[in-house]
């Protein structure tokens, strides 16, 4: 019976081509909507989580509080508590796998005639590994030359581009602050950073140097650390502020001279942010489906009117309640289902275009064609119920007398 | 006697308008046996749409009972009835009522498909009896590509699809023109000569006289109930052929050995015959050419 209500619903669709493709139509754009806004939604969080992770997604960061003196106090961060002690504590912590002081300030960088203003770092050799560094040429900042405090510098992309074009700036020797710094390694571009700064434009020296030879002072701006794998994220965070509390004399919480942020967090609100923008968009894009099953609950009910008399023949003619419902069920999920196929293949064709045709990025997931399938076929199902009935509660008496 | 095909007794309907109750059939007793091809005639409003209606087991009666092959269906569900429908009854239409979009073969398959028969058989099935009725070569044509006794020969194959006990045919001539009548008719005649029980609803006495028995139906009673020994259509083929043509207006009618139309045949026979003695043109001219020489003679 399912193959001849098929059968029966399929040669209707074809004896009404114009009509049965204009009622697709609702559902073929919505599905395709749904299909192409969702996967441009996760493309941004594809986006986001890519260049969160470029900074290392185990990390957390220390930055020293705003200082408590009296009359107008100066900004977070701008403290002078953090010490170079208080990382080499954090390092010990069990499951710290990485730390790397920090200090840093922005700097007129002379290369001959040429000269570039960029932010110079003063960090440890384990921020490459912490950081997701990878170097191109040379090397990165080695521990002898920490403990040397040697004029080294590590530099970044658009600070090698700038300064030295089609050089090769290995070997050279810069000069910041009027003091020489040979060039060791070039690092390899990282691109944007999550909030469309530029992550390249940037020089690494060892931290030693940075503090003691060109800054002068005995505070870090800020550690970053790096938890070992799988470990909770949270729990590292509150061992690391235990030990800085007693390291700092602290007994309140609420005296903290310092801020622990750590990456997951920050992760995990970019997601929900992502992942609220997707959704966002899938329902706009799920309220035109809905629309679409309007569209065939109307042409169902203009259908069945059209088809009284046929209705009342085939009752005459032997056909029960369910034969007729499933008649007219089967023709609207049939609508709907080859609406939701061609609005998938449409949908993924415009999510490739976008991706192929803009800078925006496009992720294709199965999750919302399937999920827009089920849809587009539980649509048909719903709106297809109610003229379905009423097809099949039509009276043959009245059906068969039908003008 | 014979089996009983249909039994009747005390049939009523009453349709309940409003707070008013307009009673149509007043308690109905008839027994139909099988092979009886009975007519059932009425003028309008004397219940027989109604009555049409329950004898189909398209409508339910109000009151009585009604054994059809055996069952009792007075009280039957929708479902119930469909099936009966489907089984027990082939319908045959004034309007054909065959489906636009589907072929002869098509049409005359879907009481088989809501029989559950599987398609090779059913439409093995469709294709012999629409041969049997001379559409052997129409099978693929559209109801639209027939004419209009075509359509209502497979329409008769449809009602014969899953070997009904009753066929009902419902003023099947009504839209037909005469010749096409005869033929519609005289299938009914071969179809009770197979021994087939056949009910006919109509308001045209010509059509009646093909049937064996005639009833009469009159403000919800049976007011008439008789047989006809001179089935119009059992009279000798020859002379059936004659007076098909005759309705065709092709000829002249000649003797006519039909016995029910008798009068108005030679009736008419005798109109012919007096137009007949009347001079023609050229008797006329004939005539005058004569007097003209006469005249000339004189002079």
């Amino acid at each position: 019976m399912l193959k001849e209500g098929f059968l029966m619903a399929w040669a209707s669709i074809i004896a009404n081509k114009m009509r049965s493709l204009l009622t697709m139509l609702g559902i073929i754009i919505g599905v395709a909507a749904v299909i192409a806004l969702v996967s441009v939604g996760y493309g941004v969080r594809q986006q986001v989580s890519d260049s969160i992770s470029s900074l290392g997604s185990n990390l957390l960061m220390v930055y020293p509080g705003a200082p408590r003196t009296p009359g107008v106090r100066p900004a977070a961060g701008s403290d002078k508590t953090l010490k170079v002690g208080d990382a080499k504590a954090i390092a010990k912590l069990p499951d710290v796998s990485a730390v790397s002081p920090v200090v840093s300030k922005s700097y007129v960088v002379v290369y001959q005639s040429k000269n570039w203003t960029t932010n110079v770092e003063g960090v440890s050799p384990s921020f490459a590994d912490i950081n997701n560094w990878t170097i191109k040429a040379g090397r990165f900042i080695t521990d002898s030359s920490v403990e040397r405090r040697e004029r080294v510098a590590v530099i970044g992309a658009t600070v090698a581009k700038n300064l030295f074009g089609t050089e090769e700036p290995v070997g050279k020797d810069i000069r910041i602050n009027n003091d020489p710094y040979k060039i060791i390694g070039v690092l390899n571009a990282k691109g944007s950073g999550s909030f469309g700064n530029d992550q390249d434009d940037i020089i690494f020296i060892p931290y030693t140097t940075g503090m003691e030879r060109l800054l002068g002072k005995d505070y870090l701006n800020m550690i970053y650390v790096k938890a070992a794998d799988g470990i909770n994220l949270n729990q590292v965070q509150s061992d690391i502020e235990n030990i800085l509390r007693v390291r700092h004399g602290i007994k309140d919480s609420s005296k903290d001279d310092f801020n622990v942020r750590n990456m997951q967090t920050v992760m995990q609100t970019m997601e929900s942010t992502t992942g609220t923008l997707t959704m966002f968009l899938g329902a706009v894009a799920a309220i035109s489906l809905i629309v679409g099953g309007i569209g065939i609950m109307n042409i169902m009910l203009v259908s069945v009117t059209e088809r009284t008399r046929e209705i009342g023949i085939r009752k005459a003619l032997g056909a029960t309640y369910n034969t007729i419902i499933m008649q007219f069920l089967i023709e609207a999920i049939v609508i709907s289902l080859f609406g939701g196929i061609i609005g998938i293949i449409l949908g993924v064709g415009m999510a490739e275009a976008i991706s192929h045709f803009s800078s925006m990025k496009t992720v294709i997931t199965s999750g919302p064609i399937l999920l827009s399938f089920g849809f587009s076929m539980a649509i048909g199902l719903i709106f297809g119920i109610y003229p379905a009935q009423k097809a099949a509660r039509l009276n043959p008496i009245d059906a068969l007398h039908y003008e | 006697m014979e089996k009983e095909v249909i039994a009747l007794k005390g049939i009523t309907k009453t349709y309940i308008n409003g707070k008013l109750k307009v009673p149509v059939l007043h308690g109905i007793d008839l027994t139909i046996y099988e092979g009886q091809f009975t007519s059932i005639m009425g003028p309008s409003g004397s219940g027989k749409s109604t009555f049409m209606n329950i004898l189909g087991c398209l409508d339910r009666p109000t009151s009585g009972s009604y054994i059809l092959d055996g069952q009792e269906v007075a009280n039957l569900d929708d479902d119930e009835l469909a099936y009966v429908r489907n089984k027990r009854i082939g319908f045959v239409f004034q309007s054909f009522n065959l489906l636009p979009k589907l072929t002869a073969q098509e049409n005359v398959e879907l009481p088989m498909v809501y029989a559950g028969m599987d398609k090779k058989k059913r439409r093995a099935r469709a294709a012999e009896l629409l041969t049997e009725l001379g559409l052997g070569e129409r099978l693929d044509h559209l109801p639209a590509e027939l004419s209009g006794g075509q359509r209502q020969r497979v329409a008769i194959a449809r009602a014969l699809a899953n070997d009904p006990a009753i066929i009902m045919a419902d003023e099947p001539t009504g839209n037909l023109d005469s010749k096409a009548s005869v033929d519609v008719m005289h299938i009914f005649t071969n179809l009770y000569k197979e021994g087939r029980t056949i009910i006919l609803v109509t308001h045209e006495p010509d059509i009646a006289t093909y049937a064996g028995r005639n009833v009469v139906l009159k403000d919800g009673y049976i007011i008439e109930d008789k047989q006809n020994p001179h089935m119009a259509g059992l009279v000798d083929e020859g002379a059936v052929r004659e007076q098909e043509k005759v309705v065709a207006g092709e000829v002249k009618p000649s003797n006519s050995k039909l016995t029910h139309s008798a009068d108005t045949i030679e009736g008419r026979k005798d109109d012919l015959t007096k137009v007949d003695k009347k001079p023609s043109v050229d008797d006329l001219y004939d005539q005058l050419e004569e007097e003209i020489k006469r005249g000339d003679a004189h002079a």
